[in-house]
């Protein structure tokens, strides 16, 4: 065999190896990969290889069915967990002037935000709704399907040095008092202020596999189903269909879209560029 | 140049110095150009993602767009990664974004955007790597290499920033350096227009 035809070959060997262990996940915990974009979830699987000292990715099988704390550490690396505070302020300016007057008319608001890995986004909606007067009669569900990067949502503990940053986002995004009321500063740590924790429910749930939650108002879900196949994009898109009350919102990644999708004509698009959207 | 083969993608990678080169490179293809060209540009994360978009389609036969999640590839289309996002080719020939850390200090990677079209094409691509001022497409160019593929880099003797392409040149055995002029030329000579 050529060299070429060598490194060819061992990319096809490769993805017979990343559809055992995807197997191998699914049958000994239950977490289905399968409909994830293959390219990145190669990149990740390749990053924790050289993580935990390289090798084939077929290696990687025992150890994930017997070490439950490998696999542990293998779901976090999976998890991408980048994310910052008001990220893309735009889309949080057209919440407050656009989506909150619509909210301001309930007495009680339902807010599910799916896949909220580290939480950063979460606060910056609580902030937001403390803002316009809505927090207190309202209850965010924050969800993801990591337990570790779950547990770091509702710890809301953010490196100090990104700060400036999220002030920055904070102001674009139409933000009226200072940042820094909403949290406090402890060695390089920001702190984020327990009052913006009180209607936080945080929760595990898996879009890949779990049901619907029941009549939201607002749903965000935002660069999370870049990295599920149009399968899975579809399912979950279903899923949020099922769990948006009637005129409810959805809110999506700014380079996500309902374009194509097997629920375009239930929705109408309140911001092209923000990507959010009203249900019929 | 005899060693024409269907070339079913053409990757580009470019930094500083960038904007100045894509539109010299990109204006030389012919509006029957038989292949995609993904491009992944580095870029400030906040810049306006339309505007590098609406310059290039301004100047060049082929419509210029920037890159959405999940879309096919089609032969003619020149795509740009958005700012802020990772590109990349998945095997059914459609095109993901991720958010995941930058790599190389970019996001837009090079070296992602490289390495995924090199699982996907093999030796029925070409990749091209222009100026910049660090080293990201090295290890991406290498791997296009391993696999078969064509490898083109403009030549840092004149590149406005010559990191880029000298560090992808010191990586690998490239198969042509040439002036930012020709390169366009080169692409289309290799690349079947029918």
């Amino acid at each position: 065999m050529s060299g070429l035809n060598k490194d060819m070959d061992k990319i096809t060997t490769e993805s017979i190896e990343i559809n055992l262990l995807v197997e191998a996940l699914n049958q000994k915990y239950g977490y289905d990969f399968s409909h994830y974009a293959e390219a990145s979830f190669k990149r990740r699987i390749h990053h924790f290889l050289s993580k935990t000292g390289g090798g084939r990715v077929s290696e990687l099988i025992p150890r994930l069915l017997y070490d439950i704390d490998f696999f542990k550490s293998f779901i976090l690396t999976l998890s991408i967990p980048v994310t910052e505070m008001f990220r893309d302020p735009f889309v949080y300016r057209m919440l407050r002037e656009k989506v909150v007057p619509y909210l301001k008319t309930y007495p009680f608001i339902k807010i599910w935000h799916a896949g909220c890995a580290s939480g950063e986004e979460v606060y910056s909606l609580a902030i937001l709704l403390k803002e316009e007067g809505l927090y207190d009669r309202a209850i965010i569900y924050a969800t993801d399907f990591n337990d570790d990067t779950l547990e770091r949502a509702k710890n809301g503990i953010y490196p100090i040095d990104r700060i400036k940053e999220y002030t920055v986002n904070y102001q674009r995004a139409g933000g009226r008092k200072s940042l820094s009321t909403f949290y406090y500063s402890k060695y390089d740590s920001v702190i984020m202020n327990k009052e913006l924790k009180k209607n936080i429910v945080f929760a595990s749930h898996n879009l890949a596999a779990d049901s619907a939650f029941g009549e939201m108002h607002l749903i965000l879900c935002r660069n999370v189903m870049i990295y599920f196949d149009k399968v899975l994009q579809n399912r979950v898109l279903r899923l949020f269909h099922e769990s948006l009350a009637a005129r409810g919102f959805l809110c999506l990644g700014t380079k996500e879209s309902l374009k194509f999708s097997a629920i375009e004509h239930h929705f109408e698009s309140i911001g092209d560029a923000e990507k959010i959207y009203q249900r019929e | 140049m005899g060693d024409t083969r269907i070339i079913e993608a053409v990757v580009i990678g470019a930094s500083a110095g960038g904007f100045g080169a894509l539109p010299q490179v990109l204006a030389a293809l012919p509006a029957n150009f038989p292949a995609p060209v993904i491009i992944a540009q580095h870029m400030h994360p906040h810049s306006h993602d339309g505007f590098l978009t609406d310059t290039l389609d301004s100047k060049c036969l082929l419509q210029v767009k920037e890159a959405e999640e999940k879309e096919v590839l089609k032969a003619g289309i020149i795509y740009l990664a958005p700012a802020n996002y990772h590109l990349l080719i998945e095997k059914d020939k459609t095109l993901s974004l991720s958010t995941e850390d930058k790599v190389n200090y970019s996001r837009p990677s090079i070296d992602v955007l490289f390495e995924s079209a090199a699982e996907v094409f093999g030796r029925r691509m070409v990749g091209v790597i222009l100026t910049g001022g660090n080293s990201d497409g090295a290890a991406g160019l290498k791997k296009v290499k391993a696999v078969g593929g064509l490898t083109l880099v403009q030549d840092p003797e004149g590149a406005e920033a010559a990191t880029m392409p000298r560090a992808a040149i010191e990586n690998c055995h490239v198969d042509r350096v040439l002036p930012l002029a020709d390169l366009g030329k080169a692409l289309v000579e290799n690349v079947d227009c029918g």
